[in-house]
């Protein structure tokens, strides 16, 4: 400030009150940008308030608490005269029936098959990349993979529709077309670049003197990999399967296509499923503003947003850690 | 003996080395699968006409324009609305905030999180804020509580898709800022420049190749999310273009969802889903190329 003052050259009292101007801009700008800044908290804080808030009649308003409870939500309700207790989703009839549970199996099954598919590949891609992979092949094979995950996932629930499914029929013999595993696998197409990126980018910060040291004492160089890098890099690849596993449960378009969208309590991979997201996605454009199946739909919406929120945060708080870790063992 | 043993463990090695190579070997193979069968089930139907002539005969001829035209208008309403916000939170974080600053890390766990919210919560977001709270409060404020912002709009949808690239934008312009050298911002701060000087013609302008890739990673994004949008604005079929920023739209991803799974005739409507899907990869697939590759070479070059 004061080499400016000087060198404006102008007389004492003129420079003195342009440099007092020139603070004053200085401040105000600094200061907008610094509240433009927290639109991003503001982003996820209006996000809950504004979900719950449509959410909120199933715990408050009597009403809508007779046709959708949390009790009719989560606990086994009598489905007919006589019969045991059970779950149903069929949150459009004479009894609305509004059990979550068909919907949390379906949402596990399609998010279990993706995670079957997408770890193992994920994690063995990334320490190919990583470590065995010369550099020329690795330039290539990273952003390839990057490719992947800015494919639409409509595009990808499209293909798993019209492609996978009918393949995977063929291969599999399922009675139904469209099913968890149809799914769960197009899924794997969107969580395998998570994995992947996350993976690899905690395999390549591990200091190259555990490497050399492992190298020296006769190790292979998978044994080194394997042993000695992985197990490094673990809380890294721990926090990739977090993320991709919050990926997988909150994505909506895939399954909204490929799962067959039946509301089935059952264990079998090859019955059609329906998850949480893909609920939202069919059922919001039938629903009554503001009636029971509309704050359910949101209800739905609050418990995604939660998954989702304590996923990504024990991810961060797991690679944090890593970073620390790393950094301090670098020194 | 231990030649046996050492043959083995190489034998081991180079298996699960081989395996690795494998798992890669086939994630590139799907995804040049995926392009194949779009690009082959596509090309022939793709025209000047598919391009540029509105759907006819109940989506089973025609083109797909107004689905080009809701999908450009929207983004560019989006890019305009995220890229300031997501540009000033950067340099908030980067030029701004003091090294450990309580808030800044506050800002970054938030916009870590915003990354993480599901697609679809966002279209309720989207429908619970924007569609029901602001524009009803508009059209009890303005319009004399008669329903016309409090609908799904243009405008609407591009203001919740805004929000979810803002990580997008975040991201792709700290890595820019953290690009340029130190040195640079010494030397126009010991000028006699003031920091916001150096803000706009040091700083940005030599960041502005990482910005625009963050822009154009933020549309390739944008474009391709069906999701949010679903609540907040747009329609299956208009017989008008958008005119202002509270008509409906028609979109690329939607109009692909609503052929695949609610045309009343698949077999009919399949050439044309295939290349409307083409369309809506060339748009998003080539701009992610351009980002992805624009991003290798800086860093390559950084690195070097």
């Amino acid at each position: 400030m004061e080499v400016a003052a000087i060198s404006a050259g102008g007389p004492p009292a003129a420079s003195a009150s342009r440099s007092r101007r020139r603070r004053a801009r200085e401040a105000a700008i600094q200061a907008v940008i610094t509240a433009v800044a927290l639109t991003g908290i503001a982003a996820v804080a209006l996000i809950f308030v504004f979900v719950a808030r449509e959410a909120l009649p199933i715990l408050f308003d009597p009403q809508i608490r007779g046709e959708a409870s949390l009790s009719k939500m989560f606990l086994p309700q009598v489905l007919r005269q006589g019969r045991p207790p059970g779950f149903m989703w069929q949150p459009v009839s004479s009894v609305p029936k509004v059990s979550m549970i068909p919907l949390f199996v379906g949402t596990l099954k399609t998010t279990l098959v993706a995670m079957a598919a997408a770890v193992p590949v994920g994690v063995a891609a990334a320490l190919f990349s990583a470590e065995f992979a010369p550099r020329r092949v690795r330039e290539v094979v990273k952003p390839v993979i990057e490719l992947l995950a800015g494919i639409p996932s409509v595009v990808l629930g499209f293909f798993a529709l019209m492609v996978m499914a009918s393949a995977l029929q063929a291969a599999f013999g399922f009675t139904f077309r469209l099913n968890a595993v149809v799914a769960g696998l197009a899924l794997a197409l969107t969580i395998v670049p998570i994995v992947f990126t996350v993976s690899e980018d905690a395999l390549t910060s591990v200091p190259r003197s555990y490497r050399e040291a492992s190298l020296a004492l006769g190790a292979t160089r998978w044994e080194t990999a394997w042993r000695v890098v992985l197990p490094a890099a673990a809380p890294g690849v721990l926090a990739a399967v977090v993320l991709g596993f919050g990926r997988a449960i909150g994505e909506t378009m895939i399954v909204l296509m490929a799962s067959g969208n039946a509301a089935i309590t059952s264990l079998s991979l090859g019955d059609s499923v329906r998850t949480l997201s893909a609920t939202i996605a069919a059922e919001m454009g039938e629903v009554v503003f503001g009636g029971a199946h509309y704050a359910i739909l949101f209800f739905i919406g609050v418990e995604l947003f939660l998954f989702t929120f304590v996923l990504n945060t024990a991810a961060g708080a797991i690679v944090q850690r890593l970073v620390r870790r790393m950094t301090a063992s670098d020194a | 003996m231990s030649g046996a043993r050492t043959a083995r463990r190489r034998l081991v090695g180079a298996g699960m080395t081989w395996l690795t190579g494998a798992a890669t070997l086939l994630v590139i193979a799907l995804l040049a699968v995926i392009l194949v069968d779009v690009v082959r089930g596509g090309i022939g139907r793709l025209s000047w006409e598919f391009i540029t002539a509105a759907p006819a005969e109940g989506m089973t001829a025609g083109g797909i324009f107004p689905a080009i035209y809701g999908t450009a208008v929207l983004t560019l309403l989006m890019t305009i609305a995220v890229m300031p916000v997501g540009v000033a939170t950067a340099v908030s974080l980067h030029e701004d905030a003091p090294t450990g600053s309580r808030l800044a890390a506050l800002v970054r766990v938030a916009v870590t999180n915003l990354a993480g919210v599901p697609s679809i919560v966002f279209g309720l977001f989207g429908l619970g804020f924007f569609v029901q709270f602001v524009g009803r409060g508009l059209d009890r404020a303005f319009n004399g509580g008669a329903l016309r912002f409090g609908q799904p709009a243009l405008l609407w949808a591009a203001l919740t898709l805004a929000i979810l690239t803002l990580p997008v934008v975040i991201v792709a312009t700290e890595e820019a800022l953290r690009a340029v050298p130190r040195e640079w911002r010494d030397a126009s701060l010991a000028l006699g420049a003031t920091r916001s000087q150096t803000l706009a013609r040091v700083i940005l302008p030599s960041a502005l190749p990482g910005i625009l890739t963050g822009a154009i990673l933020a549309v390739a994004r944008g474009a391709g999310e069906v999701a949010p949008i679903l609540f907040t604005g747009v329609a299956y079929y208009l017989p008008d273009l958008p005119h202002t920023p509270w008509s409906q739209f028609m979109h690329l991803g939607y109009h692909t969802y609503v052929l695949a799974t609610q045309s009343p005739d698949v077999e009919a409507a399949r050439p044309l889903l295939y290349a409307t899907v083409l369309v809506l990869l060339l748009l998003t697939f080539a701009l992610n190329a351009i980002a992805i590759f624009i991003r290798a070479r800086t860093r390559h070059r950084a690195g070097a």
